[in-house]
Formats: C-alpha cells, sequence, structure tokens
C-alpha cells in the first residue's frame, strides 16, 4: 500500500482496468454528491424516460451530504455514507455509464456483478474522517435538487482526495479479503 | 423546590449538540489510540491512524468529526425537586437543538415523515428524548447525536429464557457479523438485556452513555462484556470493514429484571465517532 496511484476525472477504461482491491489512490479532478433521496429521484426519472440532471459518463458519485460551510469555506464536514443504501439504484446508474462511486461499506453481490459488466470500481474513504475529508475538497456547486439540503447533488473539485480500491472492476472485493485474513475461528 | 429556567436548558442543550459533533471525548480516543497499539492489519492501521488525525483536527477546528451529526438523542434525567419555569421542557430541549444545529453548522438529517413524506424538517428537530423523574433537584442531561450509519445496524430479539447467555452472545455477535463495514468500525457495542421490548432498547442506548470502556459493576456482567468483545474482535472485520483484528472498542450490557417468559435483548452501534456530552444543572 506504499504506492499511491493517482487518478483524475473522468475515469477512462485505461485507468481502471489497472485498478485491483487494495489499491491505494489519490483523486484529482470533478466529483458528483448524490445520496439516498437524490438516487431515488435520478432512477426515478430513468423509469419514467427522462434524462438525468447529470451526465454520468465516464464520472464518479460520491455518497455523501455535507455539514453547511461555515463562512470563507468551500464546505463543512464531508465524509462518505454507507453506500449499501445506494445498492438498489447503483445498477440502473452505472448503466448510463458512471464508472466510480465512493462511499463506506460493503457493497451487494447485484452491484459488484454491475461493476464487472459495466466495467466500474468502487472506492472507499474513511467513514467518520469527514473534517479531513473536507480539506481536500476545493470547490462545490450544487448542480441538481437543491431542495433536498444536504442531499442535493453537488459538482465538486477535489484534489489529491484520498481512498482505497474497495472493489475492482474485475469485482475483487476487499471487504471479504480483508475479514477473511484476519478471522479467527472459535 | 428549586425553579429551573427553560432558557437555561435550551442553552445547555445548544452547547452539548455543538460540542458533541466537534469534541470526541477522550475516554473514546484513547480506545481508539489504545486499538492503533494492537492492529496488526495494515488498512486497519491506515484507517485508525487517519480517524484519530481526524479527532484532533476537528477539536481544534471547531469542525464536526462526521458530516452525519445525527438524530440527537437527548437523556435527560429532572429532580422531582426542580421544577421548570417560563417554558416546557420538550420545547426548550429541541429549540437547543435547532439553535445548537444553525450556529453550529451541523447538518440536519431529519424527516418529517419516516415513510410517506421524506421531508428534511430544516433544524434537525424534533430530538428523541427520554425523561426520567429521579430524586432531587437538578437536571442531567446528555446529548447523544445518534449518526445513521451505525444505528442502523442495530437489532433487537425476544430470546427465549432457555436460551441462556450464550443465546444471548451469540446474538450479539450475530449482529455485528451482520453488520460488517457498515457501522464504521471500531464500534462501541451498547447492550440491553432485560425488561420488555421498550425497555430493553433504551437500556441499549444508556449502555452507549456509559464511559467507554468502562466495565458493568457486576463482574460476572463485566466478565461477559469482556467475553463479547474477545469474540468479537475475532471475527476479522477491523476498522471500517477492511479487515483486522480491531471491530469493537467496548462492549457494554445493561440488565433489567424481566418476566418468567421473557429474555429481551437490544443491540446498539456506535462508530469510532461515539459522541457524547452532558450537563447537570
Amino acid at each position: 500500500m506504499t504506492l499511491i496511484k493517482k487518478l483524475q476525472t473522468p475515469l477512462t477504461y485505461e485507468q481502471i482496468k489497472d485498478l485491483k482491491a487494495g489499491d491505494q489512490v489519490s483523486i484529482t479532478g470533478v466529483i458528483y454528491s448524490a445520496r439516498d433521496a437524490a438516487h431515488k429521484i435520478m432512477v426515478d426519472a430513468l423509469h419514467a424516460n427522462l434524462p438525468l440532471p447529470i451526465d454520468v459518463e465516464g464520472q464518479i458519485i460520491y455518497y455523501a451530504g455535507p455539514t453547511p460551510a461555515k463562512p470563507g469555506r468551500v464546505i463543512g464536514s464531508c465524509g462518505p455514507t454507507t453506500s449499501g443504501r445506494m445498492d438498489a439504484y447503483s445498477p440502473e446508474i452505472m448503466e448510463q455509464g458512471l464508472k466510480g462511486m465512493i462511499g463506506k461499506g460493503p457493497r451487494s453481490k447485484a452491484v459488484i456483478e454491475s461493476m464487472k459488466k459495466n466495467k466500474a470500481v468502487y472506492f472507499a474513504a474513511i467513514g467518520g474522517a469527514a473534517a479531513l475529508i473536507a480539506d481536500t475538497i476545493k470547490k462545490v456547486d450544487i448542480v441538481a435538487y437543491e431542495e433536498l439540503g444536504p442531499e442535493a447533488i453537488r459538482r465538486m473539485e477535489i484534489v489529491d482526495y484520498p481512498c482505497i480500491v474497495a472493489v475492482d472492476c474485475e469485482g475483487n472485493d476487499l471487504y471479504e479479503i480483508g475479514v477473511e485474513k484476519y478471522r479467527v475461528e472459535v | 423546590m428549586r425553579e429551573i429556567s427553560a432558557k437555561l436548558i435550551t442553552e445547555t442543550v445548544r452547547g452539548l449538540c455543538i460540542q458533541a459533533a466537534c469534541d470526541l471525548p477522550e475516554d473514546v480516543e484513547n480506545l481508539i489510540a489504545a486499538g492503533l497499539e494492537k492492529e496488526e492489519s495494515e488498512f486497519g492501521k491506515y484507517s485508525l491512524e487517519k480517524i484519530l488525525k481526524n479527532v484532533k483536527l476537528a477539536r481544534e477546528d471547531h469542525a464536526p468529526m462526521c458530516q452525519d451529526t445525527g438524530m440527537t438523542v437527548v437523556l435527560v434525567e429532572v429532580g422531582q425537586d426542580a421544577h421548570i419555569v417560563d417554558g416546557n421542557l420538550t420545547d426548550a430541549i429541541n429549540e437547543g437543538v435547532r439553535q445548537g444545529y444553525e450556529d453550529g453548522y451541523l447538518r440536519k438529517s431529519v424527516v418529517s415523515d419516516p415513510v410517506l413524506d421524506r421531508k428534511n424538517t430544516g433544524d434537525n428537530t424534533p430530538a428523541v428524548i427520554h425523561t426520567e423523574i429521579v430524586p432531587g433537584d437538578h437536571v442531567k442531561i446528555e446529548v447523544l447525536p445518534k449518526g445513521a450509519g451505525s444505528e442502523n445496524m442495530g437489532a433487537v430479539k425476544m430470546c427465549k429464557p432457555s436460551e441462556g447467555i450464550e443465546g444471548v452472545k451469540d446474538f450479539i455477535v450475530n449482529t455485528i457479523t451482520t453488520a460488517g463495514g457498515n457501522p464504521c468500525p471500531p464500534v462501541i457495542v451498547g447492550v440491553g438485556i432485560g425488561g420488555t421490548m421498550d425497555k430493553c432498547t433504551l437500556l441499549a442506548k444508556k449502555a452507549l452513555a456509559r464511559t467507554a470502556g468502562e466495565p458493568n459493576p457486576n463482574p460476572a456482567y463485566a466478565e461477559v462484556e469482556a467475553e463479547l468483545l474477545e469474540r468479537i474482535n475475532k471475527l476479522g472485520i477491523g476498522p471500517q470493514g477492511f479487515g483486522g483484528k480491531v471491530t469493537a472498542l467496548a462492549v457494554h450490557v445493561e440488565t433489567y429484571p424481566t418476566h418468567i417468559a421473557m429474555m429481551p435483548v437490544c443491540v446498539t452501534l456506535n462508530c469510532h465517532a461515539a459522541r457524547h456530552k452532558e450537563a447537570i444543572l
């Protein structure tokens, strides 16, 4: 884990294919925050044959809802939320071209299958390290669903956002590999 | 009869909400630091180092350590010789939450209806308030901002008395296994055993309010806590679920008498950002 792989968004297949579960990465570029309510609205829109409010092709969605920014700051604390709650929606968003997700905690089998099919990658950030993470977010604009408050979709410009490849595009899952390694039979 | 103004309660709750979000109690921080000493996994150590760095930054910067500043659980003890004047207790507490979450730049995470109309109330109210009347003329207020990542992983089981302590332990350990990396481990495990279904859930919450790592005063239950901690830390889940030896920082068990036919058990979890502040008026 000593080598940190630098990634620039939008993600390309060339970048994604070399990422393996357990790689430490540092992401720079644009990402979009969206969580429970925004995902529900986006998937409802797809079902109604309406366009998504953002073009997700090659993009990364960050499962997060920040605290309000203090005066003079671009954002408040902004760590990842539990990704499992987005499992019901993620495959349909990946079908639209989404290539990366940042969150925390394990994903369902259906999401991992969709990641393999769509050649996408799931990054884990450190849940609860929200003040630290906020320092890597340099610019924030609300781009959709402003009425959702903390759950609105935000376009974020990030520099050297640190995370770990939790599930790679071949379906290797750090949450399984890592736990198996340290589990002691009783 | 001692008079305590509703305004003082509001100001106190406001302050506790802000402090709780930004300043992790030292007992919890010390357990995380001790966990880092014990952890062998590379990703586990990486996570715990970042978590400790974040705790310090949040404290220095008066910033929330986690963006999920929670639904506000408030445990209140009202002395029977205390008289609240110039307002009522519930409104005073909710006003304190409203002011604390606004003035402290905390995230408002409460929706007005749980299912049909999940609209954000915009001020993090209402709080979940548990009030107990006790002897004395004081008011004690404990604020536990409860994040959803960990709260969602709790469970209740109405165990059969025949399942015994082994059945209780298995249920607790299985709950942690199912939770995996979701509740932001390393976690603090609050367990309530006894009473009725509602009583055991409240006991579990109160268990989370105990000083982290302090054993149950009953040596038999202190032993149960120690054994559970050991078993949980053999599951391999580790910090953030990346694999490792430090899955839980502490297990706190609280008990209450129960019915001849019952043995209810509740497990509630706190993430490593186990926030808790209290004041006595």
